[in-house]
């Protein structure tokens, strides 16, 4: 049994599940309290035991599948595949497979969708051993041939707009349901197919922290929007604690004369004037030009996180020309939307649309100049590729000069700096930390940084 | 030191005393009774976490103990104290003996002023510690409370170490504002608590206000669900959806449509940007 759990642990660390010793050892005691027989129970005990984060639970669940689809050492949990004869599937109609379904799904009864749903891929799957074809495929020709599309009620469009929303929510969910259990089944195939190893290799999804956030993928990225909130909060709350951490509070004399009172005149327990707790004041200056594109992406979600919980927050965004773009991610309004109106309507292009950050730097100190105090934290983000344009590094430094910290934060490998049109170097000095931030990982280890800072 | 035989068995006495647990959370529960260790109950706000840590005490018979955290929450705060009036009183009081058995004296239990941490370990009969938001305290805090959860003793330099009488059940609950330490995660089970799916949150309704209609709670929970999909600042909680129930049985509605749900947003949204939204979608 610990052969098996070690060798899950590895599993679950190459989907990008931090798994520690402890914890593995934690999940095998936890055994002996469940019933092995129950795919759900042994589901829950490891999940508990092992996964310590929300974002970890569907690779967790993932890895899970796989590994305990044909796993002989659970002998248990193999009995319930000789019922398989329960749905003759060459005397089956297409049509009945699919009406079994509909029926099974709305009933909500799991052993009877996995029978179902594993006949379905006998009859559709079309899968052939050892053909070196992805899963995707093979669920693509079983949901068509079930003709999903048909299979659940469509929207009523003569209903009420709360009756459709309902309706369309409810399809949806029925939809992914079955396309789980169909998934699932695939995968157990491919696994008696190919073996466990391969199947994993496969289907192992690149953890949403380490995705390379320049090529990430629209669904990357919209994923990113519920980690990064967390992160952002964080990365405030430091910002106010270091403040509070540098400056320890005065002594409050009057109130500790009145506190030395009841101890006969001794002041015994000295007060201290709380420190108030300032507000974090923020400039972020982001560059959202084509060759960042997809990090800008990512930047703007950064952005509109930060607006939405700090008031005290300006944005501006820029490619040659430099704009305020605070209001466009007043807190409340959708991300999507504002990112397209930005992107839109932001007066960011003062010339040709090549980025020119000696440019940007002089129109923002003479603009948007008092914007940065003493008490400000800037952050800027961007590759630092002027375009062979001058980088105008004094500009730079007048303002980073003002501001209490710099961070520049840029998207590119750092052996890439100062290849090229990079001017990192030049402006790297003026800064107080400078960051490779090409993944969730490395934002998360600066924010860890400011704090020691 | 549990008499549940099973996680169903646990699950039907928790839904005894109101709490409707989904597989899930009434296994990992079972398990970290088994098991001997804390919970670390996760998620957004209002889908019963307190509640969950409320209903294990009252179905095992325990007291609860509860330990509201906040930024700032420090060691005297939480652990202990020694009450340093009480010991300035005997100072005064009398001198005889000596200082040596006044100091032995005022480093005793009698001078010990318990916060909930030491008196849930100190209690004489079996307790559920609850750590409430424990997102909140500060990093070092935090530290406080790796020797509790895993030896379940405290160390006081003047009195040595304090063992539990009894093993007390301890629930964390945090919103995930901020990422806790691996260290403390590592101690815990992990229980991820998310909203309720239409048909389970229907059943919460109906044993919080019997007097509902059961159509009415259908009606309700598929309206909470779509709302619950858009992009919303605070999406609606459990604890709002009943409230939502309560005011349409007031208002006597008997069905859900557009312009009963527009106008009691409200009561389910707290933000006015929320509400406008919802109210766009719904106008539509």
């Amino acid at each position: 049994m610990i052969d098996v759990m070690t060798r899950f642990t590895g599993e679950l660390r190459s989907a990008g599940v931090p798994v520690s010793t402890v914890e593995t050892l934690d999940a095998a005691r936890a055994l002996e309290y469940v019933d092995l027989t129950e795919r759900e129970s042994l589901r829950s005990a490891l999940q508990a035991t092992m996964v310590k984060h929300v974002e970890h639970v569907e690779p967790f669940n993932r890895a899970y599948d796989v590994f305990f689809s044909l796993q002989p050492v659970l002998d248990a949990l193999e009995s319930d595949r000789e019922e398989d004869t329960e749905f003759p599937v060459s005397e089956m109609a297409a049509e009945e497979i699919s009406e079994l379904l509909r029926e099974a799904i709305m009933g909500g009864d799991s052993d009877r969708i996995r029978s179902l749903s594993r006949a379905a891929v006998v009859a559709f799957g079309g899968v052939e051993a050892g053909r070196p074809v992805g899963g995707v495929y093979y669920l693509y020709r079983v949901m068509r041939g079930l003709g999903v599309d048909s299979m659940f009620d469509d929207v009523d469009e003569e209903s009420s707009p709360l009756e459709q929303a309902d309706q369309s929510r409810v399809r949806r969910r029925r939809i992914e349901l079955l396309r789980r259990y169909i998934e699932e089944e695939i995968r157990r195939i491919l696994v008696a197919d190919r073996g466990a190893e391969a199947v994993a290799a496969t289907i192992r999804k690149q953890a949403i922290e380490d995705v390379d956030l320049g090529h990430a993928t629209r669904s990357d990225l919209i994923r990113l929007q519920d980690t990064i909130r967390p992160l952002t909060r964080r990365l405030a709350a430091r910002l106010a604690q270091r403040k509070r951490a540098l400056e320890p509070g005065r002594l409050d004399v009057r109130r500790t004369v009145r506190k030395s009172m009841s101890a006969g005149g001794i002041p015994i327990d000295p007060s201290f004037k709380k420190r108030r707790v300032s507000k974090p004041d923020v400039v972020m200056l982001c560059d959202v030009s084509g060759s960042v594109s997809t990090f800008a992406f990512f930047t703007m979600q950064l952005m509109y996180a930060m607006r939405s919980q700090f008031a005290r927050v300006r944005v501006f965004a820029f490619v040659d020309g430099v704009d305020e773009i605070s209001d466009y991610f007043t807190p409340g309004v959708d991300f999507t939307e504002a990112a397209g109106r930005v992107m839109r309507e932001a007066d960011v292009v003062a010339v040709d649309g090549h980025s020119d950050y000696g440019r940007v730097f002089s129109t923002f100190e003479e603009r948007y100049g008092d914007a940065v105090t003493p008490r400000t934290t800037l952050i800027i983000t961007g590759d630092g590729r002027s375009n062979y344009r001058p980088a105008q590094e004094v500009k730079l430094a007048e303002i980073a000069e003002r501001a209490r910290t710099t961070w520049w934060l840029n998207p590119e490998m750092s052996r890439f700096w100062d290849t090229g049109d990079s001017v990192m170097s030049r402006y790297r000095e003026l800064c107080d930390g400078v960051f490779e931030v090409r993944t969730l990982r490395q934002l998360e280890s600066f924010v860890e940084k400011v704090s020691l800072g | 030191m549990t008499g549940f035989s099973s996680p169903e068995a646990l699950a039907e006495a928790l839904l005894g005393v109101g709490y409707l647990p989904d597989d899930h959370i009434a296994r990992v529960s079972y398990l970290a009774m088994r098991l001997d260790k804390p919970i670390l109950a996760e998620g957004p706000a209002g889908v019963g976490k307190t509640e969950l840590a409320k209903a294990l005490a009252s179905i095992t018979d325990r007291r609860l103990i509860r330990l509201q955290c906040y930024e700032g929450l420090d060691e005297s705060k939480a652990l202990y104290e020694w009450d340093y009036r009480k010991q300035l009183l005997r100072i005064q009081a009398e001198d005889e003996g000596g200082w040596n058995a006044i100091a032995d004296d005022i480093f005793s239990e009698d001078f010990l002023l318990e916060r909930p941490l030491l008196s849930a370990i100190r209690a004489q009969d079996a307790v559920v510690l609850l750590i409430d938001e424990v997102d909140r305290v500060e990093i070092e805090t935090e530290a406080l409370l790796l020797e509790i959860l895993s030896e379940f003793q405290v160390t006081i330099p003047e009195l040595g170490t304090i063992g539990a009488a009894s093993q007390p059940l301890v629930v964390l609950t945090s919103n995930n504002t901020r990422e806790l330490s691996d260290a403390l995660k590592r101690r815990c089970l992990f229980l991820h608590i998310d909203y309720p799916t239409p048909e389970r949150e229907r059943d919460i309704l109906l044993s919080q206000i019997p007097e509902l209609p059961e159509s009415l709670a259908v009606g309700i929970t598929s309206a909470v669900a779509t709302i619950r999909e858009s992009a919303l600042r605070k999406p609606p909680s459990v604890a709002e959806s009943i409230d939502w129930a309560r005011t349409l049985l007031v208002l006597g509605v008997d069905h859900v449509d557009e312009r009963i749900t527009a106008e009691t947003l409200s009561v389910l949204l707290k933000y006015q940007t929320d509400i406008d939204k919802v109210a766009a979608s719904l106008a539509t």
